[in-house]
């Protein structure tokens, strides 16, 4: 009701950018952490689950953003995940079309994008506040940060559970899988070290600017 | 063990498909309310009684959706369902121990996104559980994520007095410990057969 009101920020390359790594809904914020390591055994697993949240993503933003002025404050939360709802029904269908392989590997987590804190956050945080083309570019934005974000996980996974990357083998026959990796603990492991491994990179140049005087 | 015995699908639940540790559910509320055993536990019984309500419900309604041909509105529905209870319970809280409430803070309310009870939800369904089964697997599932809440939440209590290096602290390493948790919780696997 007051987003009508309120002056819109120019839609900027901010707006794309800040989901893709500043923001990143699971580096960074810790968000959607479920399907980011339920499914990133094999990188393509991983591909497909991002392409089906930003589809999700893309399209309640759409339609949140449209409704933001008529939906009543009170029941906002119970609106949003109702809308979110309806379109992992549609995914859901479209993915058992497609590939009922896919379908197979993804299991019960195409239908448990609706809980997905990463899109509910930004149909709360962004969606319901900004107008149409700002939603929808910010929901890309997002989404594609999802997405990089499994597919790094999963590509490290499954370079090192299986020995191949989107199903191509890397190392020939005399590789010995590390079989953790693809396990269940393997998932916390990889996310975790990619968090250092970040970390590492920001104190190095925290040090690198301090010591040019910035 | 038969795998439709009621004590199977409760270790199962439990202990060998831990919904925290095995099959990733719930893991925002595990990370985000694991660091205090006092705020852990109150989050782990919230989560096991909405847990219960809610694989009731599920029941019911899948049956109804059946029965009339209607399976496609299954999501929308068990959601509807599971946002009323988390409703209820947070009202509960409210009234009886506001300092609680303010503790769990926006974790309370985000229980609807606690994918832990919409998973069971979805799972007793696929299994094709009857009620009694389905209310054990519930209890089991609520059981396993107090257990993992609680194990985790001893364990960073204990952290923050090491020392570590500080890139290492907060996320990564809870997500360390997680991985390690997992991997204990896997020497579980042949039990119950």
């Amino acid at each position: 009701m007051t987003s009508a009101t309120r002056a819109t920020p120019p839609l900027d390359r901010q707006t794309l950018t800040e989901g893709l790594w500043k923001e990143n809904p699971v580096f960074v914020m810790m968000l959607g952490l479920c399907p980011a390591l339920a499914v990133s055994n094999t990188a393509a697993n991983a591909l497909a689950m991002g392409l089906a949240s930003t589809f999700v993503l893309l399209g309640s933003s759409l339609l949140i953003s449209l409704l933001r002025n008529f939906i009543p404050k009170q029941v906002r939360i119970a609106s949003y995940i109702i809308i979110i709802a309806t379109f992992v029904t549609a995914v859901d269908y479209i993915i058992h079309a497609l590939s009922l392989e896919l379908y197979n590997a993804l299991g019960a987590f195409i239908q448990l994008i609706v809980v997905n804190c990463a899109i509910l956050g930004r149909a709360e945080a962004y969606a319901s506040k900004h107008p149409v083309r700002h939603s929808l570019v910010n929901g890309f934005g997002m989404g594609a940060g999802f997405t990089l974000a499994l597919v790094m996980v999963g590509a490290v996974r499954e370079v090192l559970g299986f020995g191949s990357l989107f199903g191509v083998s890397l190392f020939g026959d005399q590789f010995q899988p590390w079989a953790v990796f693809i396990l269940p603990p393997g998932g916390f492991f990889v996310l975790s070290l990619w968090l250092v491994l970040f970390a590492l990179v920001a104190k190095r140049r925290a040090v690198k600017e301090v010591r040019h005087g910035t | 063990m038969a795998p439709d015995s009621l004590a199977y699908i409760f270790l199962n639940a439990f202990l060998v498909n831990n919904f925290v540790l095995a099959l990733f559910l719930g893991l925002c509320p595990f990370m985000g309310v694991s660091g205090k055993i006092k705020t852990a536990a109150p989050m782990g019984a919230a989560v096991m009684f909405v847990m219960l309500v809610a694989s009731t419900c599920a029941f019911g309604i899948n049956h109804l959706l059946v029965r009339f041909d209607i399976e496609y509105l299954r999501l929308i529905a068990y959601i509807a369902v599971i946002a009323s209870a988390v409703q209820l319970v947070e009202m509960t809280i409210k009234k009886l121990s506001p300092t609680l409430f303010r503790m769990l803070g926006i974790f309370l309310p985000l229980i609807t996104t606690n994918c832990a009870i919409l998973g069971m939800a979805l799972f007793q369904t696929f299994l094709e559980y009857s009620f009694v089964q389905s209310l054990v697997y519930s209890l089991g599932a609520g059981a396993g994520f107090s257990l993992a809440l609680l194990l985790m939440a001893g364990m960073r209590e204990k952290l923050d007095l090491a020392d570590m290096p500080d890139t290492c602290m907060g996320a990564a390493a809870a997500l360390m410990i997680a991985g390690l948790l997992s991997l204990a919780f896997m020497g579980f696997a042949g039990l119950g057969g």
